[in-house]
């Protein structure tokens, strides 16, 4: 029980806005030592456990060249484009987003769209350039929130288009944990259970950026990013 | 054979180059903190097989404090105006689109050709890690593509690099420690302590009751813990097999599938997702850390529900 401790920590170390890198090893260090371990021990266990999850944040090699068409003037580019073409409205952009993302990572391509790779450097301007050709220029708060749910709407394909691929980790996880249960489970049969909630997740979070769209058109109270 | 390590050598390489850039930095008044937290960042990528575990240890909690303790600079590399970078767009118009686009052909073609090929007998690519160095390689094309079709200097990819690293910047160190975290809370066994509390004080009586407390838990553990693959084995073993499953006869694959789409749904709604949740509040430069979740909680809210519902109408139907 008391272990949870470290639990706590996590939760009223980000409510109290302690920088998370110092709340995350805080609570590592409580919860190995109250499970018993010495600070020797739980910091080599973190430390160990640090290094072989390296490739979380090898992904960031993507930076340079984000950075070197940013230089360029990709983001300029891309706002262009977009307010070349007038059907081209804020939520028609994203709701074509979230369907590119989710059918793609449903194949499994999760890593050819990002919040770096495709988010920051393209559909965020190509949002904001759409809803600037119809609303003329934003304020900041409907800027940060047209970027806000740019970024949810990445987020929102890729967690909800992964699991309809055989091959993606969650899918192996549960064929693993469900065999050593003694369920034997084909993942297909996983994978498809998947579709369901993806269709409801393209419905849900499609008519949000309706509502959004219109939101934004009127130049009311954003709801995202207050 | 291309390995992970060889994908490190160079994050390594690129971290110490911002590391340089980031000291010899003048308009940075901080620009020792941040030259010092990429560099012991190089350190880990370059040699955190070779500082052992306890190493390790001392060598993030050295990152937490200077990122933690006072904030880290934003480095200002000397760049084009606004004014010339849209005459750059117009001059280049969609040639700028040409590099962004060899990044994902190049994971394709990684994922879907090359993990296939052998060279003697030996894969050319880490099966294990197609995606990442396929990843690594389309970035440096890429960059090599940009530097000549867009005629950048060959300080681009780096100075404008590190720019971009430092808006993230201590939220890029985020994912990997709770990675790290999750691996603490695994040795100490705080999954199975939850686990064992909603197991213990919910009596799951009925069908209703029991795909609640599986899919509020899974979303509620994931909250907790940041990760839907961490609530999974717990939450399955203590409610979905025992209950779902065995008492009332549900459809495995239709739990379980179901089941980790409504961690998902916790993972839509926690800071503790960082890379889904905080990294793009950094790199889109939100003032509020978490503009992100809160755009995405009605659509979390609202899944978890329909989850809920979908679970209980198509888990019993035979």
């Amino acid at each position: 029980m008391l272990i949870l401790l470290g639990v706590a920590v996590v939760v009223a170390g980000f409510a109290i806005g302690l920088n998370p890198l110092l709340v995350v090893v805080a609570s590592a260090l409580v919860t190995g030592l109250l499970a018993g371990h010495s600070l020797v021990e739980v910091l080599s266990a973190f430390g160990k456990a640090f290094n072989e999850n390296r490739y979380v944040s090898a992904a960031w090699l993507i930076l340079p060249v984000i950075g070197v068409l940013e230089r360029a003037g990709l983001q300029e580019r891309a706002r262009a484009v977009i307010s070349g073409f007038r059907a081209v409205t804020l939520p028609r952009l994203l709701i074509g987003y979230l369907l590119f993302r989710q059918l793609t990572s449903a194949l499994g391509l999760t890593s050819i769209a990002g919040q770096a790779q495709t988010v920051r450097p393209l559909v965020a301007p190509m949002a904001e350039a759409a809803a600037e050709a119809r609303g003329g220029p934003l304020d900041d708060e409907r800027r940060e929130s047209i970027r806000a749910f740019t970024a949810a709407t990445d987020n929102v394909g890729l967690l909800f288009g992964e699991d309809i691929f055989l091959a993606i980790g969650s899918i192996l996880l549960m064929v693993g944990f469900l065999a050593q249960s003694g369920i034997v489970m084909e993942p297909l049969h996983l994978s498809l259970w998947a579709i369901p909630t993806a269709i409801a997740a393209f419905l849900v979070h499609g008519a949000r950026l309706i509502l959004f769209g219109r939101k934004i058109a009127r130049g009311g109270a954003p709801e995202a990013g207050q | 054979m291309i390995k992970l390590s060889l994908v490190y050598l160079l994050a390594g390489l690129v971290f110490a180059a911002y590391a340089l850039l980031s000291v010899r930095d003048a308009n940075n008044p901080k620009r020792w903190r941040n030259g010092a937290f990429w560099g012991l960042f190089a350190l880990s990528f370059l040699a955190g097989d070779y500082l052992g575990d306890l190493g390790n240890g001392v060598l993030v909690l050295a990152l937490a404090v200077i990122a933690g303790i006072g904030k880290l600079g934003q480095g200002a590399p000397a760049g084009p105006t606004p004014a010339e970078k849209f005459g750059s767009a117009q001059r280049l118009g969609d040639k700028l689109f040409v590099p962004a686009l060899i990044v994902p052909a190049v994971v394709l073609f990684g994922t879907l050709v090359l993990k296939h090929v052998s060279v003697s007998g030996q894969p050319l690519f880490d099966p294990k890690q197609t995606t990442l160095i396929s990843l690594a390689l389309g970035a440096v094309i890429a960059v090599i593509a940009a530097l000549l079709l867009l005629r950048q200097p060959l300080s681009a990819p780096l100075q404008e690099g590190r720019r971009l690293m430092d808006t993230v910047g201590w939220a890029a160190l985020l994912p990997q420690m709770l990675a790290a975290l999750g691996a603490v809370f695994a040795l100490a066994g705080v999954g199975q302590v939850i686990g064992g509390l909603v197991t213990t004080w919910i009596p799951m009586d009925t069908k209703l009751v029991a795909v609640a407390v599986y899919c509020l838990g899974m979303a509620g553990f994931t909250l907790l813990m940041g990760n839907a693959f961490a609530a999974f084995p717990v939450m399955t073993a203590g409610v979905a097999l025992p209950f779902l499953i065995h008492r009332f006869g549900g459809d495995p694959a239709v739990v379980c599938s179901i089941g980790m789409l409504s961690g998902f749904c916790g993972t839509l709604s926690t800071p503790l997702a960082a890379n889904f949740n905080l990294v793009p509040s950094a790199l889109l430069e939100l003032k509020d850390r978490y503009g992100v979740i809160r755009a995405q909680i009605p659509t979390a809210v609202a899944m978890l529900l329909i989850n809920m519902v979908l679970m209980y109408v198509l888990a019993f139907r035979a």
